[in-house]
């Protein structure tokens, strides 16, 4: 099977890889977000404690 | 000593540290067989004598639907055990599990919607199996709308937890609409009594890529747990901690 018959996929080849791709898109997305939310509300924690420490001093 | 046990894996922060060092070991052998599930799937198996290439959308497509039907089991079932016994794990990893559950059934509906248009001639018919599987659509958005929409998380969790245990009415339906009405949708092929009727260069991608999707879940399941926890537990002296080290 060569490379172009691959992405032809026998002339469903737009909607074989779309399909994938949004598959693809999908669910990195859904592993990027609880990275992306851990960091931000770690940071959110920390800078709350740090305006407090300096308040309280 | 037993309780105890119990009591200390729950314990929230016990959990998050727990979670942090399996996501790796589920994280790792969910990408290599997606690898080989997609180099069997998309390589290896031959063209459908009926649908040629097109019929390889059904290696997404399937494991999706399947998910999105058992990943809301594990909702409503979680939600319930955090109703019944108070445990607030439960209750974390029943909203977790919400978005996550939203994707594969968007992707099952999209990738149907797909493999429709060449198969069928339309994009979407109101039949039975695609109309049930949009209901579990709104389902889980009206599970996650409903957790936004209640600024206390323990009085979330519980309204959740009904909506969802509500709603595990429609997961029977989804699975007979196929049988009990007259569907454009095709019938089973694997979950079925006799012998599945899927040969087996088909078979091995479709179960390949169907354990992937569950390890798939298992960790981004605990990666969302992490951060729930995080955030109820945030005025906690651990977390404080943790907080200060980043």
């Amino acid at each position: 099977m060569s490379l172009n018959e691959f992405f032809h996929m026998g002339g469903y080849g737009f909607y074989v890889w779309t399909s994938y791709g949004i598959a693809l898109v999908v669910l990195l997305a859904n592993m990027i977000a609880p990275l992306r939310q851990r960091r931000k509300i770690l940071n959110d924690i920390a800078r709350t404690a740090k305006r407090r420490a300096r308040r309280d001093t | 000593m037993f309780n105890n046990f119990f009591h200390r894996m729950a314990s929230p922060r016990h959990f998050y540290g727990l979670a942090g060092t399996l996501i790796p070991w589920l994280a790792i052998p969910c990408l290599l067989l997606t690898l080989a599930g997609l180099y069997y799937g998309l390589v290896k198996a031959p063209p459908d004598y009926q649908q040629g290439d097109s019929y390889r959308i059904m290696f997404i497509h399937v494991p999706a639907a399947w998910m999105s039907m058992f990943i809301y089991v594990v909702m409503a079932g979680a939600g319930a055990i955090g109703l019944i016994w108070r445990i607030k794990l439960a209750e974390v990893v029943a909203i977790s599990s919400a978005p996550i559950g939203a994707s594969f059934t968007f992707l099952a509906l999209v990738t149907g919607s797909i493999w429709g248009k060449p198969m069928w001639g339309t994009w979407w018919v109101w039949d039975a199996r695609l109309t049930s599987e949009l209901i579990l659509l709104f389902l889980y958005l009206g599970v996650i709308a409903l957790h936004n929409a209640i600024d206390d998380r323990r009085t979330a969790a519980r309204a959740v937890a009904i909506l969802a245990l509500v709603g595990v009415v429609n997961i029977p339906i989804i699975h007979y609409s196929v049988e009990w009405w007259n569907t454009l949708h095709q019938g089973p092929t694997v979950t079925k009594f006799d012998k599945p009727s899927i040969h087996l260069s088909m078979l091995i991608p479709l179960l390949l890529m169907a354990v992937a999707f569950k390890l798939y879940y298992a960790f981004v399941v605990l990666m969302r747990a992490r951060c729930e926890v995080l955030e109820r537990e945030r005025n906690t002296g651990w977390v404080k901690e943790l907080a200060e080290k980043t």
